[in-house]
């Protein structure tokens, strides 16, 4: 069972308050970036370096994780750091509260029964779905500038009309579609 | 070093919370836009509600430092980008935060979104540059603006003459209301439970 709104709101309130509180807004979907960035630096090891001119001390032959003095490339090369730690922390607390649960069911894992009652049980389209998703979501939270974490709830919370710009296109988008698509409700 | 424990202890908090509230499992997700159940909105809404009272509350009687605070620019993107990602909410039940937790919790569908979503955030760094070069990325009504002017924070304001703590808390407790009034179902027809 999950918890009840009155409950959950307030421990999910209380936990964004305390992030501002004491360090920054959360945000994540920037650490898919870092992530990346990570990856490909390890493949090719010329996309970050060290710069004594960059406002960050790092430069990138990439304009993305170059922008802003090097931010990102930085953060790239020093993945110890606030944001992305944060970010691993967060799996770890999932994890953990669904283990303490009692886990996820088998039949769950591959997809939930929303899908299952619009689309049947054929994991392989689910996943698809996810994939062709996951991207979009990805490329969408880049060119927004975040997620529904750093734009939707720290952004309102912080009235900055990007929030609730984001918020009003999120969901213009994602209510109608999910009307269409699933028409059997769950 | 505090930094690294903060970020340790906030993040598997909020990890743990996701988890509890039901954002991890996409079918409260899907549920929620499909209007069927609103469960999770009314958290959210309620979550937006109370950080924020806190937050303005704190800073109004100073005991809450500002200086934390940091405000996104405005600017189309932030719309079009809103258009997509809840695109792919509708379609998956994830976004990037509940994706990622939803995987750590052992989902597979969510395994293959944030693989999915490491090719996107890929495929916009590489197009950045394009993307810049059309414009959509300027700022708008002042770029990293506020409804209101927040005391001891650089971000410029819609409205100048009122309070930024004020409408802050103002919109909380706005918040809060609609959680608490909001039916749990927006659609009509029985309940599927």
């Amino acid at each position: 069972m999950i918890l009840s709104w009155q409950k959950g709101g307030i421990l999910l309130g209380l936990v964004f308050f305390s992030a501002v509180l004491l360090v920054k807004p959360i945000g994540v979907s920037t650490q898919f970036v870092i992530f990346d960035g990570i990856l490909w630096n390890a493949v090719s090891s010329e996309v970050v370096v060290k710069s004594d001119t960059a406002k960050s001390g790092y430069k990138s032959t990439n304009p993305y994780l170059n922008k802003s003095g090097g931010k990102y490339a930085k953060s790239v090369a020093e993945p110890f750091n606030y944001s992305f730690i944060f970010v691993l922390a967060m799996l770890a607390g999932a994890a953990l509260s669904a283990n303490l649960r009692g886990g996820i069911s088998k039949e769950e894992r591959a997809m939930p029964p929303v899908w299952r009652n619009n689309f049947g049980d054929d994991s392989n389209k689910r996943y698809l779905a996810a994939f062709l998703a996951g991207f979009v979501v990805l490329y969408g939270a880049r060119l927004a500038g975040g997620c529904t974490s750093g734009h939707m709830m720290s952004g309102i919370m912080q009235t900055a009309l990007s929030g609730y710009i984001f918020t009003a296109g999120a969901f213009l988008a994602g209510i109608p579609l999910a009307l269409m698509l699933f028409k059997k409700e769950g | 070093m505090t930094t690294i424990i903060l970020a340790i202890v906030i993040g598997a908090a909020f990890g743990f919370t996701l988890d509890r509230v039901g954002a991890t499992n996409p079918n409260y997700i899907i549920r929620m836009l499909n209007l069927s159940d609103l469960h999770l909105m009314k958290t959210i809404l309620l979550a937006i509600g109370v950080a924020s009272f806190l937050m303005f509350g704190g800073q109004f009687f100073g005991v809450v430092d500002a200086g934390n605070m940091s405000v996104k620019s405005a600017h189309l993107g932030v719309f079009v980008g809103g258009l997509l990602l809840g695109a792919g909410f509708a379609v998956s039940g994830f976004c990037p935060g509940t994706g990622l937790t939803a995987a750590a919790t052992g989902r597979k569908d969510a395994m293959v979104f944030v693989v999915g979503g490491l090719v996107g955030a890929a495929a916009y760094m590489l197009s950045y540059a394009t993307v810049a070069a059309t414009g959509a990325l300027e700022n708008i009504a002042g770029g990293k603006v506020t409804l209101g002017k927040i005391a001891e924070t650089k971000y410029p304001a819609l409205v100048d003459s009122i309070s930024g703590e004020l409408i802050g808390i103002v919109l909380a407790a706005i918040f809060v209301v609609i959680a608490v009034y909001l039916p749990s179902r927006l659609r009509l027809g029985r309940s599927a439970t």
